[in-house]
């Protein structure tokens, strides 16, 4: 055995650190999905009828489409009839306060390391979490709404902001999209809600934080994002879930409508729970995600780390609309023991002078399967269009894969597109120099990851960034060589 | 006429094969019609490739054959061609063992079968299944590689006039070999598929080149397909050269494997044709192969040219390289897709791929995809490729100094295309490619 | 400090080194000189603990302990620092990054707490004046993009931050000018004391010229086939290596 895969060896026993569950008393539907759970989630949010036709409408077009094949994945089909569609921790209706959220739900929160409360409001992050589907507790509410931004939850948004929820739900992603997409938009539960009024420029990070508590749901949360005119917004994302055998479904929709001159940042750190070291258990991760930069100037961007899910495909999007509107994607997406990833992204140029930048890094381990899958799409009026793309693959062991497939579709002259990828693993000679420095094997792996990611890394905000590198390394230990 | 579905092109050909089988006398019972039978009841199964076909995603092949040709009036393949309009189309000072196929079938007269270089052996592929019969069990359609497709099926269900082509052991072939695959469609339009096996023996080395030529204003359909076999320590340098007329649907493929230590260089070259469709499919199959493809696409109007390759490293410590460009004016499309992929055994593999393009109009269209698929963890591989125009800075250089534009944006395309063209091994191509690209400019 | 007895040592079957004996005391500067392909670097990076080489038989033994039967790092620790003849590039990470956790690694092994970033800086500044280095060298990504003086002087910028026991400089002065030369053997001649040691793997006198060896042996075929005074150094200069060859292939 080389060495190389002894290291490897040792590092498949890195155990999930978040694996662990609560015991709430859950308030669920019966498993398994008809219109009539549609009506019951719709009922029990008590939600407007427009809203309720709105999933119908995607149900059934949801029941005529199949799943989506062509990603570089393979798992058994999850059995959409033995989800449970829609799962809330029984205590509290709607939490007014923090001090209203069930103790126990707060302890959750703290242990996966976010304070709602003092803590988070000191970092200037303000948080709302979604536990199982619901969301449980905004913080910073008040002071946000006295510059006119909403940050809530979906479901408060939907009886407070209807015209709001009404104008931009399905707008960027509509309901018959594709099959999660359509599947997310006739059950999603909650989600967060967030809108930044003309000319604001958000003072502090919004963040979410997502958790997948009770065994055998589904989540299907929804976010949505509004930037006005000249707005500015970072919005931070990061999930958990639970240690279970069975493989459970998250299917989300992100949505960001992005006007003239506004610009949204995006961050998520992700780390659903894998499953275990043999491939069993762990969250499916089917997300749809994407924006538009509908005005002029206007500028998305995406930073992903992907350490997370079992099974993961996720291509968060940019419609660059806008003339010299802009769009970014940084993904760091890491796989270890039998994960697969297909991440990547959409540039689509529209307008005039659209920039995009891709930076994807991907690093795999064990037996896992990682894919870079892209598009970047240069429409005949994108004039003077530019588009740079990098994507990088390092392996780790030799049972694991390592995948590129990008598609360059380009129908103006006046274009400019690079794109570049390579392929290679970690140089023992790197290794070396820093073992004699002193640097023991394990965090020379560490640290050449972190540094191979960093164009990455610092894309996001501090505290992240922190958290980000710590998971990095979590994810990899015992590793590489 | 009207535009005929994929389903009716696919029902097309499988009637086709039914006429095709009632002509052949006495082949029931040979190796080869056990072959085409085979490979028609798999084409039956998959058919022409669907609109959906990730790999046909940007080239509809079956579309484009609805669109131009008339199958209810069909050439019977029969035209003759003169010597003298043959010569007008050779590669001018080229002095080569010369074959030339009319509408996918070999003609004696006009090729040059007289007087073969030592170690060179050549024959009508029919013949070549009884008189090279383990050479023809052993290679004819046996070996599985990635990129063959319905196409390839297409074309082994219809194989006929092709030829077999063998280099003995340690012969080095000075001439070339070039193949001059004409399609007469002058009074009708026409379907053609050649079909050759080219066996490259252990040490030996040969270069050879594919010419492919349209005569006529009617439509015509080429479905070509070469397998070659580099056995150990050869060196075989391969071209395609591609100049049809604009009605002219081409899908060919060229299949390839590789043995120990060879060396294969490929050069594929296109100027015009209605649809193209480039397979070249490589397997490297033993250890310290190398393997270097250059490709150019150089295309005006309305020309369509898709080149499809695929290296398949199956085996530790090979190396490949890869650069394709093109240049697009016109309503012209360029589709590039190049497949690296590296097998778990493949460690130490360097592959190397870049496809770079120069769109010339507001018409014109590029799609590419590189792609990278990798098992392997002690790899070096990369690709890279770009979109874009001339240097602006560099035309505006060459004007400063007295140039006017048409002269700097050829020396700029001259360049451009320079390291795909000064790799070529055979100077008389070489220079037809250099004029050609004159000519375009 | 150091002893070597008898040491063989082979990559990929191969033998490099046919028997190295060699005691190094503290306070000492040992020069290594010989032909190409004598063995110096092999040398060099068994010492340091590299995994490419195979040590078939012999001992090492550095302050009372078995070198050999430590890992890399664990030698670092311990305080053997290997100057590369190429410094290896690491995207991405600073070097500036790359010493502080060495650093700290180092310090763990010893007991200590771990500098904290203020300390950490202060010792970063005084010695980055020892090799005339530049801050925003230290803050690119280690040897990326480096001229080849700078990755030594580098080299040199991290062994006084790590202060060793023992420092093995391997072909420091190749590729280097005069100046730089200078620079760095004034780095190292800085760090010299009485309860360390250095070797000097050179292929040539002049480095000799600044860092001046108690000791110079010659390296050819894998054996020490002469040591000697500061003078063999001349000497070799001076008549090249071929009489060395003789002399030890008659024997």
């Amino acid at each position: 055995m080389s060495k190389d895969d002894q290291i490897l060896e040792q590092f498949a026993s890195k155990e999930y650190e978040h694996g662990w569950s609560v015991d709430f008393e859950a308030d669920s539907a019966p498993p398994g999905l008809s219109e009539d759970i549609v009506r019951f989630i719709s009922a029990k949010k008590d939600e407007p009828s427009w809203l309720l036709e709105w999933r119908l409408k995607a149900y059934r077009n949801w029941r005529k489409m199949i799943e989506p094949k062509w990603a570089n994945v393979h798992y058994p089909k999850p059995q959409f009839e033995d989800i449970i569609y829609y799962s809330a921790p029984k205590k509290k209706k709607t939490a007014e306060s923090l001090d209203e959220v069930d103790p126990e739900l707060l302890k959750t929160f703290e242990r996966l390391g976010i304070s709602l409360t003092e803590q988070k409001r000191l970092t200037g992050v303000a948080v709302d979490a979604v536990m199982d589907s619901v969301s449980v507790g905004t913080t910073f509410k008040k002071q946000l709404l006295e510059q006119g931004i909403i940050f809530c939850s979906f479901s408060e948004a939907v009886k407070d902001y209807p015209e709001l929820v009404k104008k931009y739900i399905g707008s960027v992603v509509p309901s018959n999209d594709n099959f999660y997409a359509a599947l997310n938009s006739a059950v999603f539960s909650d989600g967060s809600f967030c809108y930044i009024p003309k000319g604001v420029r958000c003072p502090v990070e919004l963040s979410t934080y997502f958790r997948i508590n009770a065994a055998n749901t589904g989540q299907f949360e929804r976010t949505l994002i509004v930037a006005e005119e000249d707005s500015y917004v970072s919005y931070l994302e990061g999930c958990t879930a639970p240690q279970r055998d069975e493989n459970q479904l998250h299917a989300a929709v992100v949505e960001i409508y992005a006007a003239k001159s506004a610009e949204v940042k995006y961050s998520t750190v992700q780390n659903w729970y894998p499953g275990d070291k043999n491939g069993k258990g762990g969250i499916y991760n089917f997300v749809t995600k994407r924006g538009i930069c509908a005005g002029d100037y206007a500028k998305i961007s995406w930073t992903q780390v992907e350490t997370g899910s079992a099974v993961t495909w996720k291509y968060p999007s940019c419609i660059l609309k806008g003339d010299y509107s802009q769009g970014e994607f940084y993904s760091v997406a890491v796989t270890n023991n039998y994960q697969q990833a297909d991440t990547g992204t959409k540039m689509i140029h529209i307008g005039k002078n659209t920039k995009s930048r891709i930076v994807s890094k991907g690093v795999s381990g064990g037996y896992s399967q990682n894919s870079y899958r892209g598009l970047v799409e240069i429409h005949p009026r994108a004039e003077n269009s530019r588009n740079f793309s990098q994507c990088d693959s390092l392996l780790m062991g030799d049972k694991c894969g390592a995948h590129t497939f990008p598609y360059i579709e380009v129908k103006n002259k006046s274009s400019q597109i690079e794109h570049e990828a390579t392929t290679s693993k970690i140089g023992e000679d790197q290794i070396f120099y820093c073992t004699q420095r002193g640097i023991d094997e394990e965090s020379a792996v560490a640290l050449i990851v972190n540094g191979y990611c960093k164009e990455v890394l610092n894309k996001l905000p501090m505290e992240f960034a922190v958290e980000a590198q710590k998971l990095l390394a979590l994810t990899l230990e015992g590793s590489v060589g | 006429m009207s535009k005929l579905t994929k389903e009716q092109v696919d029902h097309f050909f499988i009637d086709q094969f039914q006429s095709f089988e009632n002509k052949l006398n006495g082949e029931s019972k040979k190796p080869l019609h056990q072959l085409r039978k085979a490979a028609i009841t798999a084409f039956k199964e998959n058919g022409l490739p669907a609109a959906k076909n990730e790999e046909y995603k940007y080239t509809n092949i079956a579309k484009a054959f609805a669109k131009h040709l008339n199958v209810e009036a069909l050439s019977d393949n029969n035209f003759a061609l003169s010597s003298d309009e043959a010569a007008k189309y050779f590669i001018p000072e080229l002095d080569a063992v010369r074959l030339v196929f009319v509408n996918g079938m070999l003609n004696k007269e006009l090729s040059d079968l007289e007087n073969l270089p030592e170690g060179l052996q050549i024959q009508p592929i029919k013949t070549a299944q009884d008189d090279f019969q383990d050479d023809f069990a052993r290679h004819f359609n046996t070996h599985k590689i990635e990129g063959s497709d319905s196409f390839s099926d297409l074309n082994t269900a219809f194989t006929d006039g092709g030829v077999f082509i063998k280099i003995s052991k340690s012969a080095v072939i000075e001439k070339p070999i070039a193949c001059y695959y004409f399609t007469d469609a002058k009074e009708a339009d026409v379907i053609s598929q050649p079909r050759n096996l080219v066996i490259a023996e252990k040490n030996s080395q040969t270069s050879m080149v594919e010419s492919y030529i349209t005569i006529g204003e009617y439509a015509s359909f080429t479905n070509a397909v070469t397998e070659i076999v580099v056995e150990d320590d050869s060196i075989f340098n391969y071209y395609k050269y591609q100049d049809e007329s604009e009605k002219a649907i081409h899908v060919g493929a060229t299949l390839v494997h590789q043995l120990g230590k060879s060396v294969f260089n490929s050069g594929t070259f296109s100027f015009n044709g209605a649809m193209i469709r480039n397979n070249l499919s490589i397997a490297v199959h033993s250890e310290h192969s190398e393997t270097n493809m250059i490709g150019l696409y150089f295309l005006d109007y309305s020309t369509h040219v898709d080149n499809h390759t695929v290296v398949d490293h199956r085996v530790p410590n090979c190396e490949s390289n890869e650069t394709y460009k093109g240049v697009l004016d016109g309503k012209s499309r360029g589709v590039f897709n190049g497949k690296i992929f590296v097998r778990q055994p493949a460690q130490k593999t360097n592959a190397f791929q870049s496809n770079r393009n120069i769109l010339m109009s507001d018409g014109s269209e590029m799609d590419t995809k590189p792609q990278l698929e990798i098992w392997a963890d002690d790899v070096k591989c990369s690709h890279g490729c770009t979109v874009g125009q001339l240097d602006k800075d560099q035309l505006f250089y060459l004007k400063a100094r007295g140039l006017d534009e048409k002269t700097a944006k050829s020396m700029l395309l001259n360049a451009f295309a320079s390291d795909v063209v000064n790799p070529i091994k055979i100077e008389a191509l070489k220079k037809l490619i250099e004029s050609k690209i004159i000519e375009r400019l | 400090m150091l002893s070597i007895k008898n040491l063989h040592a082979s990559i990929e079957g191969k033998e490099i080194l046919k028997g190295i004996n060699l005691e190094v005391k503290a306070g000492e500067v040992h020069a290594i000189m010989g032909p190409n392909g004598s063995g110096k670097s092999t040398l060099a990076s068994v010492l340091a603990g590299r995994e490419d080489y195979t040590v078939d038989s012999g001992e090492v033994v550095f302050q009372s302990k078995d070198l050999l039967d430590m890992g890399a790092d664990v030698r670092a620790k311990e305080g053997v620092f290997l100057a590369f003849q190429y410094p290896i590039e690491i995207p991405g990470v600073t070097t500036t990054n790359f010493m502080k956790t060495a650093i700290n690694k180092v310090r763990e092994h010893r007991g200590l707490e771990p500098l904290d970033a203020v300390s950490f800086l202060k010792l970063m500044k005084e010695k980055m004046k020892l090799v005339e280095i530049d801050q925003s060298l230290l803050s690119r990504s280690l040897n990326e993009g480096f001229s080849g003086g700078e990755k030594k002087r580098n080299e040199i910028f991290q062994m006084a931050m790590l202060e060793p026991t023992l420092a093995i400089l391997d072909e420091t002065d190749s590729g280097l000018d005069i100046d730089a030369l200078r620079i760095v053997a004034n780095g190292v001649n800085t760090l010299k004391n009485p309860d360390n040691a250095t070797i000097v793997v050179t292929h040539y006198q002049r480095l000799l010229d600044y860092i001046v060896p108690d000791f110079v042996h010659v390296l050819y075929d894998g054996k020490i086939v002469k040591s000697g005074g500061k003078d063999l150094a001349k000497e070799l200069e001076k008549r090249g290596y071929d009489w060395i060859k003789e002399e030890a292939d008659v024997a």
